[in-house]
């Protein structure tokens, strides 16, 4: 198993805590996250990508233990092998496309992938040095999963992906993430109540509401 | 890709606010630069072009523009004294050394100056070319001097009354370039040299024709002579004195004498025996000097004042600038982390930002200094102010980057504080 987690439960200050199910996921393997609000999506996702600590249980990606690492030990771990794609493709303004993705090479301290194979792979090879501010929103959004994937991570997560694009360019998102987690052989988890999303990953994990 | 580049295009993300208190720190410092370089220069001429001279007696006035004409040569002279009282000093026991000096004509603006190749040992000068004076209307040129005016060796040009451009000319006779100096640093570069008795002469010649000149104002001090040469000698072939006095059966004048004394003692009893005992007046360099700076201080001051809080005003502009721009960002900062950034890293990434923009100012400023000093210097025609070299650079400039390091670093902490407190979850789930 490449990714698993184990009686992870976690609560927020004054608030009651929540618990998530046991689960685990294989190299290649998609899984979606679906869930009502409240029920604890963004924390169970946030303690997946090692953002939050839990308070009981671990998740384990591939052998290492995340809550064993301390400070910059975790934040290197999860710049090298977890790539986050959020709701809103969050790129900095203040770089261009290919320097979006360089830095995310810089920070994680690897030089796997190649900017330029990665952009032309997902069609936006002609925007490599557009300012950020100029892409649409589906490109941008496609410059965030470029970004994500850069360091071939193990893991990909994905935070409602979809939710501000158009039936097409959503479509398009959902292939791109399935075709380049199998490619480089990462697991995907994919939070999601997108509805054109759920047709197109089987694996389905639900989270009740508390 | 790295964190000075990163940093570097979020600060030209943001030109204008960042040219703003680029621009602001650099005024600041600039005043900083001007008046280090100012003050610095000054007080180094000043003190090397009275090196030697303990006393300066001349025409009753004020002692200090006694010493700026006379040792500085920037002001008018305060008149002149009769040489036989002035040679009766020489005599006392008290004086090691005189040097006496006449003035009273220019050529382009430049200083004649009458005196004896004493003054020529008094500034260790060095010849470029040539030899010094040994006969009437001979004269050696300071280096800056022979540069303005442009004349080599053997050329001739004539000298126009008073000490100031504008005057009529002494045409009858023409002063003969014998020797040209080395440049120096001091006082010489800028006068024309030669012998007191070239200056009688030429007030000889001139004597009858020439009309009341004192009636322009400023030429009070002119060597006017009473004396006049007897018909047919020629005054070139006169011999002039190297050392000490030139030999005169007439009533001459000089107009001013600078004086060595033999012992300490000297300076308690000279002064005050000139001072009461005859119609001279005696002042001292370097009393008079910091008595000037005294007076400069409070502008000086002032000013400091002034550049200082210039620097607070873009240290806290900076640091708002930062402080806003981190607000604005930390949703970046929460990605930067995500992507493999440390706290350390983040905390970087703000003091970079904060010490390139005032490492800026500070090239902005000392380069500002150093330009508007050129501009003075190049369009002011004040005699004081072209001793000013402005692209000479001071080791305390270092002092300004010192500066702008610890505004920069300041105006960071606080902002670079925040960006460690950011916590990633939960800005990222701030949507």
């Amino acid at each position: 198993m490449l990714l698993q987690s184990t009686s992870l439960s976690f609560a927020y200050p004054g608030q009651p805590s929540l618990s998530f199910p046991d689960f685990s996921l294989s190299g290649g393997e998609a899984v979606l996250l679906l869930g009502n609000s409240g029920s604890g999506k963004t924390t169970f996702l946030n303690l997946l990508a090692g953002l939050l600590s839990p308070g009981h249980g671990q998740v384990i990606l591939d052998g290492t233990v995340l809550s064993a690492l301390q400070g910059h030990r975790l934040d290197l771990f999860r710049g090298q092998h977890i790539g986050i794609v959020f709701q809103k493709p969050h790129l900095i303004a203040a770089l261009t496309v290919k320097q979006n993705l360089e830095l995310a090479q810089f920070l994680s301290k690897k030089k796997r992938g190649s900017p330029a194979d990665l952009l032309q792979d997902l069609g936006i090879a002609g925007k490599a040095s557009a300012a950020v501010g100029t892409l649409s929103e589906g490109e941008a959004q496609r410059v965030s999963i470029a970004r994500a994937l850069i360091n071939t991570p193990k893991l990909i997560l994905a935070d409602e992906p979809t939710s501000s694009l158009d039936d097409e360019h959503a479509q398009r998102v959902i292939t791109l993430l399935k075709g380049e987690a199998a490619k480089i052989g990462a697991a995907l988890v994919i939070v999601t109540h997108d509805q054109r999303v759920k047709s197109e990953v089987s694996q389905v994990l639900e989270l009740k509401s508390a | 890709m790295n964190l000075l580049t990163l940093s570097w295009k979020y600060l030209s993300f943001r030109p204008l606010a960042t040219g703003l208190n680029v621009i602001l720190l650099a005024f600041g410092l600039a005043i900083i630069t001007v008046l280090l370089l100012v003050q610095h220069q000054f007080e180094q001429k000043m003190t090397r072009d009275a090196a030697g001279i303990d006393l300066v007696v001349g025409a009753k006035g004020s002692p200090l523009q006694l010493i700026l004409s006379s040792v500085y040569h920037i002001d008018f002279p305060t008149g002149n004294i009769k040489m036989e009282e002035a040679q009766r000093i020489s005599r006392s026991r008290l004086v090691k050394q005189v040097i006496p000096l006449a003035m009273g004509d220019n050529v382009q603006g430049l200083r004649i100056l009458g005196t004896n190749h004493d003054y020529l040992d008094l500034y260790a000068v060095k010849f470029a070319a040539g030899k010094a004076w040994e006969k009437p209307f001979e004269v050696t040129l300071g280096s800056e001097s022979a540069q303005i005016l442009g004349l080599k060796l053997g050329d001739t040009f004539s000298g126009s009354h008073g000490i100031s451009v504008g005057s009529h000319d002494h045409d009858q006779h023409a002063f003969r370039v014998t020797g040209i100096l080395a440049p120096s640093g001091k006082v010489v570069d800028r006068l024309v040299l030669t012998s007191i008795e070239s200056v009688w002469y030429t007030h000889d010649e001139a004597g009858g024709a020439e009309p009341d000149t004192t009636t322009q104002g400023e030429e009070v001090s002119i060597v006017e002579e009473e004396g006049t040469l007897e018909e047919g000698i020629d005054p070139h072939l006169l011999p002039v004195a190297a050392r000490g006095f030139p030999i005169s059966d007439q009533e001459r004048e000089v107009t001013t004498l600078l004086i060595r004394y033999r012992n300490p003692m000297a300076a308690i009893q000279l002064p005050r025996m000139i001072n009461s005992g005859t119609s001279m007046q005696a002042a001292s360099p370097a009393f008079e000097m910091s008595r000037l700076f005294e007076l400069l201080g409070v502008g000086i001051s002032l000013l400091k004042g002034l550049a200082l809080a210039l620097v607070v005003i873009a240290g806290l502009s900076i640091f708002i600038a930062l402080y806003n721009s981190l607000k604005e960002r930390k949703y970046d900062l929460a990605i930067l982390r995500t992507l493999g950034a440390s706290r350390a890293q983040l905390v970087a990434l703000v003091f970079l930002e904060g010490i390139s923009l005032t490492i800026l100012g500070a090239i902005f400023g000392i380069a500002f200094g150093h330009g508007f000093l050129a501009l003075i210097v190049e369009f002011t025609s004040q005699e004081v102010v072209s001793l000013v070299d402005p692209w000479i650079f001071l080791p305390e400039e270092g002092l300004i980057f010192g500066y702008a390091l610890a505004v920069g670093i300041i105006a960071s902490l606080i902002p670079a504080w925040s960006a460690y407190q950011t916590s990633i979850a939960k800005q990222l789930t701030k949507t």
